[in-house]
Parts: structure tokens; C-alpha cells; sequence
């Protein structure tokens, strides 16, 4: 993504990224004049290292949300452990994306039936004042060790590599009390530097040194210093796609319409959306509640309003909070709830659209 | 005193809230402490510096209202006709509510300082300050705006899950490191009544947060629990979506009914002593 003029900029903005920008003529009396003139000049020499470093991983994907607290960590951890467990061309899980009935069988029958090898698949991290994805891995004591080739991940399996900057603080207390430049320049040696290719041993899982299927990047809530940064240094390297997350409430879908503007300004395809946290089946009664209401439809209309695909609805289940507390992969957990199985439908949907 | 924030000068108690989650409710608890605290017959004004979601305009129903400005600066936007409860938030100055605002700290900083030097609040009671979630450039700025009119402090928020309170934990930390005392902290989401079977299931557990402020030694303000209705106000406050008159807020009025509303009554007491 070339980075845009602020839309409050003069005219004939030399644009943040040129020599000029802050010193042209036409920049005199810009609000963004002081900002421009204090970046640096140029193009980021680390970008195509970066293009280069994940060359070989065939597809990367953002999680994003406009709002908080709606599952981005949750969905992207879930995603990241099914998809460890599935191979990458796998017909089975292909067809069962209609097919809910078949998807727990397939589930429990994957182990034996494959010779394909499983997907290699890294998750990575760059909520940098909130990082949530070691806890919901259950790999919150790890540290991350420095090999000649980079930084090291933390493998939760032999194919699951886990980076977040959760690994590098003292104490699970610390604060990380970060701006902007200080987010990004951790978010650039995540990418630049942890080497993703090592596996974590090699007992048939994808061999020692292969190249990562997937990469799940679980970012924050917004659209601000991370979000930018993470697509304008993946910028050469390309990314697949993004899948939003929201709840069902206006308050949330509001937030994703302005995440949804925020990928069309930076040119990301947008995979689908996911509707988390819609309605809760009473463990005791078995009723259906509604807890967050769609007064304006959801994200099915918002879908068919912007012509996106809806990946799914994700309903809400006591045990998902807890087995993400205690690093658990819910969906082996509980592979014939309603929410399993529903999370297992999103991500074969996921793996049809990028494949 | 700098004179640049003569305009919070004559704001008696100026409160954060934090939370170093997203959703976790800081926004519904800022507006409900807002409102409880108006019941109480204070002038109050919410201030909403979640710049890349702002959440505050469409949960009073002042979504879409714009900006006036006068001699004095900015004027908030008011809720009711009695200017009890003023509102300011980036929302009123996007073109469009859908897009989005992608900027940097530096421009977020920016628009903070404005927020903080610019509005007119008039003579306020209460300022609620309502954050985004983290411990980053909007935090930072805010608080360094502050220095020199000392806010109160911080109402912390929380769900009960461990990854929610992790995340309070290194906000309370941030408190302690730029000097901000805790006032105390809300356990919201605690607990769900079905609403056929009225068995209470605790969908993100439960006793988190009381548990975190007994360890720490700071006050548990209360446990709220989820209420969808709450939800339901709050998305679609004016009962419609153009209501141009403006005067019947249908929050206002319904919020009084609700059993959440008790709850917030107490918080609001609590805070103010």
C-alpha cells in the first residue's frame, strides 16, 4: 500500500513518504507538516528483506476488528490450531464446507487418513499492549531464544509457532507502555527476524526446514500505528486477505465498517466476515438467548450490504472462554458443540477461499 | 496553571476509564456512570478519546449531531435539553460514520490535546474521560494533558476471564507508573440469567475481577452482569434511526427502569466519596 496523503493535507501534497514531504512549498501551513518532516525520508530499506524472509509462506492473513473485545485472539487462535491439524489440499475438508454434518466425523478421522503432511502454520502476534494469544495457546512461560538464522518461535506443536511480544517481558504484569514508532519497530522484527522455518522436531510433521502454510497475524483493535504498519511492511510479501470479527451489535458493526474502509484505503482483500457471539444456548435449559441483539441485522446484512462473504456465526459457550484461559484448543476439546463445529465450517471456508 | 487548559479549570473532579482489554464495556460503564451521575443532580460531560472507535455518540443517540463552535471554543454536544450530560467525540467531526480513522500517535496525540484545550465544558461536576483500550499513545497523551489539573483517577473495567484481567493487571501497573490512583474496579459481564430458565451461567466465569482487587487492595465497585436489553438501548437509543427532534432519548427514559441502573446509582455513590 502506498501511503495515502492525510485527507486533511494541502493540495499537491508531495506525499509523507517523499523527500520533500514537510519542506515543500506546498506544505506550508499543513496540519500534518511537522509530522511528515519528522519521519524518515524514503523507502524502508527492511521492506523487501521482509518480502524476502517470507517468501516462501504461502499464505498470510490478518485477523481485524475495528472494536475490542470481540474475539480477534480467540478466532485466531482457533484458526491457527485447526488449521495445524489440517493438510493444506485435503478434498474432504474442501467439500465438507457446506456440510456441517460431516465435519466432526472428518475431525476425528484426519489423524489416520492422511498422507499429506499437516499444515505448517505460524501465528503471530502484534497486539503490543495487550497480547493475549500466549495465554490462549497455554504457552505463557516461554521464552523465545536467539538461533543464528533469528529469532526462534514458540512451538505449541511441531507445526504451530507462536510469536507475541508476551514471550519478551519480564512478568505477565508488566505494562508495555509503547507509541507509535516504538509498536512498529517491534512489529518490523517480528517480521524480519523471527525465523519461522525451523521446525520445532521432526517427526513427520512437515520436514525441519519448511516454509510456513499459513500465517495468522492477530492484531489489535483499530486502525492505527499497527494496523499500518503491519501492511505497509507486508506490502512487498503480499497478503492473502483479512477476515474481520465482530460481534452482532451496532456499537461493534460500526467499528468494522470503519476497519472495512480502512482495507479498501490499503488495498487488502477482505477473506469474509465473522460473526462471533451471536445468541447463547442456556447449558441448563437449552434455550436460545440473545445477548448482544442484532437491532441492525448483524453481519449477514452487513455482508450482503457490502458485498462481502460471511464466513459464519459463532455462538457463544462458557467453555470457550475457559479453554482459551487454559491455552486449550476448544474444538478438540468439544468437537460436537454447536460452536466446534461451527468454527471448523469457517475455517474449511477459510482454506476454500484462499486455495 | 497552563493557560491553555483554562477550559478544565472549572471541572471539580475529572475520572478516567481504563480497561486493558477492548470490549470489555468502558464505553456502556462511562455512559452509565455518566447517567447515574446526572440522576444525582450533577452537571457531567463525557469525553470519548477512543479515536479509531468511538462508541459514545450512537450509545446516547447524538450520532450524526456536528460540532458548534462559539467564543469560548468548542461546544459539546448535550444529551438532554437541560445540558446535564454534554457529550464531545471524534464521531461528531467524521464526514460519514463509516469512515475510518487511520492515524498515527502523532495525530491522535494531536487531536487529544485539542479535546482536552478546546471544548467548552462550562461548570461541570464530572468529567468522564472514556479510553481506548492499551497502555499507548492515547493514554500517554491524556495523561500528560492532565498534569497539571491532577484528574481524580481511574475506574478500572474487566470481564472475569484470565485473559481480560491479564490485561487490567498491566493497566493498573500503568496507572502506577504515571501516579493515577485507582478509584476502584467494576467486574462487568459477570454472569448471564437465561431468560427462559433463569439459571445463572457465568459465560466468562465469574469473581475475576473482586479477586484481582483483593490481591492488589484496591475497591471492588460492583459486579454487573450481562443484560441484553442494556445492549439493545444502547445500539439504538432514539428508538429509530433519524430522529431529528432530538428531545425524546429513549436511553434517557428507559435506562431509569432498568435493574442495571441500581447498580450504577451505587457505583456513582461510591466514586463520589
Amino acid at each position: 500500500m502506498e501511503i495515502q496523503p492525510p485527507e486533511n493535507a494541502n493540495e499537491h501534497c508531495p506525499g509523507p513518504e517523499s523527500e520533500m514531504a514537510g519542506k515543500d512549498d506546498n506544505c506550508a501551513g499543513c496540519p500534518n507538516q511537522k509530522i511528515c518532516e519528522s519521519l524518515p525520508k524514503g523507502p524502508d530499506p527492511d521492506i523487501p528483506v521482509i518480502a524476502q524472509k517470507l517468501s516462501g509462506v504461502k499464505h498470510k492473513i490478518l485477523v481485524l476488528s475495528g472494536k475490542g473485545g470481540v474475539g480477534k485472539s480467540t478466532v485466531a487462535s482457533q484458526l491457527a490450531f485447526q488449521l495445524s491439524q489440517s493438510t493444506n489440499e485435503d478434498p474432504e475438508v474442501l467439500e465438507s464446507a457446506n456440510d456441517l454434518e460431516n465435519t466432526s466425523k472428518i475431525a476425528s478421522n484426519e489423524n489416520e487418513e492422511s498422507d499429506l503432511p499437516y499444515n505448517n502454520v505460524g501465528l503471530l502476534d502484534i497486539d503490543i499492549t495487550g497480547p493475549s494469544i500466549p495465554i490462549m495457546t497455554g504457552c505463557t512461560d516461554m521464552v523465545v531464544h536467539e538461533s543464528a538464522s533469528g529469532w526462534v518461535p514458540v512451538y505449541v506443536r511441531e507445526n504451530l509457532a507462536v510469536m507475541s511480544i508476551g514471550f519478551l517481558l519480564d512478568s505477565e504484569d508488566s505494562a508495555v507502555i509503547w507509541r507509535g514508532p516504538k509498536k512498529s519497530s517491534l512489529i518490523k522484527q517480528f517480521l524480519r527476524d523471527v525465523d519461522w522455518t525451523d521446525s520445532g522436531d521432526d517427526d513427520g510433521y512437515g520436514d525441519s526446514s519448511s516454509q510456513l502454510d499459513y500465517l495468522i497475524v492477530d492484531t489489535p483493535p483499530g486502525t492505527t500505528d499497527e494496523h499500518l504498519s503491519i501492511v505497509q511492511y507486508l506490502r512487498q510479501a503480499g497478503i492473502d486477505g483479512a477476515v474481520l470479527v465482530t460481534t452482532p451489535q451496532e456499537v461493534s458493526l460500526q467499528d468494522v465498517r470503519k476497519e472495512i474502509d480502512f482495507c479498501r484505503k490499503a488495498k487488502i482483500n477482505i477473506i469474509g466476515v465473522i460473526e462471533n457471539m451471536a445468541g447463547f444456548v442456556c447449558p441448563h435449559c437449552s434455550h436460545n438467548n440473545t445477548i448482544f441483539t442484532p437491532t441492525t441485522g448483524g453481519a449477514a446484512a452487513l455482508c450482503a450490504e457490502l458485498n462481502l462473504n460471511f464466513l459464519g456465526q459463532l455462538p457463544l459457550d462458557p467453555r470457550i472462554g475457559r479453554a482459551c484461559d487454559s491455552g486449550e484448543q476448544f474444538t478438540a476439546m468439544f468437537p460436537d458443540s454447536l460452536a466446534a463445529v461451527a468454527y471448523k465450517s469457517i475455517v474449511s471456508k477459510i482454506i476454500k477461499l484462499l486455495n | 496553571m497552563d493557560r491553555d487548559f483554562k477550559a478544565l479549570e472549572s471541572i471539580k473532579h475529572i475520572i478516567l476509564v481504563l480497561s486493558g482489554k477492548g470490549g470489555v464495556g468502558k464505553s456502556s460503564v462511562s455512559v452509565q456512570i455518566a447517567y447515574a451521575l446526572k440522576e444525582q443532580n450533577k452537571k457531567v460531560g463525557i469525553l470519548d478519546l477512543d479515536l479509531c472507535g468511538p462508541s459514545i455518540p450512537r450509545m446516547l443517540g447524538v450520532e450524526g449531531s456536528k460540532i458548534l463552535q462559539d467564543t469560548n471554543g468548542w461546544v459539546p454536544v448535550y444529551v438532554t435539553p437541560d445540558k446535564g450530560l454534554g457529550v464531545m467525540s471524534i464521531g461528531f467531526l467524521l464526514p460519514d460514520k463509516n469512515s475510518a480513522v487511520v492515524w498515527r500517535g502523532p495525530k491522535k496525540s494531536a487531536m487529544i490535546k485539542q479535546f482536552l484545550t478546546d471544548v467548552y465544558w462550562g461548570d461541570l461536576d464530572y468529567l468522564i474521560i472514556d479510553t481506548p483500550p492499551g497502555t499507548s499513545d492515547e493514554h500517554l497523551s491524556v495523561i500528560e494533558n492532565l498534569q497539571n489539573v491532577k484528574p481524580d483517577g481511574a475506574v478500572i473495567v474487566t470481564t472475569p476471564q484470565v485473559v481480560s484481567l491479564v490485561d487490567v493487571r498491566k493497566e493498573i501497573n500503568f496507572c502506577k507508573q504515571v501516579n493515577l490512583p485507582v478509584l476502584g474496579l467494576i467486574e462487568n459481564m459477570s454472569g448471564y440469567v437465561c431468560e427462559n430458565c433463569k439459571e445463572c451461567t457465568n459465560i466468562f466465569s465469574t469473581g475475576g475481577g473482586k479477586s484481582l482487587c483483593d490481591e492488589l487492595g484496591y475497591k471492588f465497585l460492583g459486579y454487573v452482569p450481562i443484560d441484553p436489553q442494556l445492549g439493545i438501548m444502547l445500539d439504538n437509543p432514539s428508538g429509530k434511526e433519524s430522529d431529528d427532534s432530538g428531545s425524546t432519548n429513549s436511553f434517557i427514559s428507559a435506562y431509569k427502569s432498568s435493574p442495571l441502573f441500581e447498580t450504577f446509582k451505587q457505583i456513582a455513590t461510591t466514586i463520589q466519596n
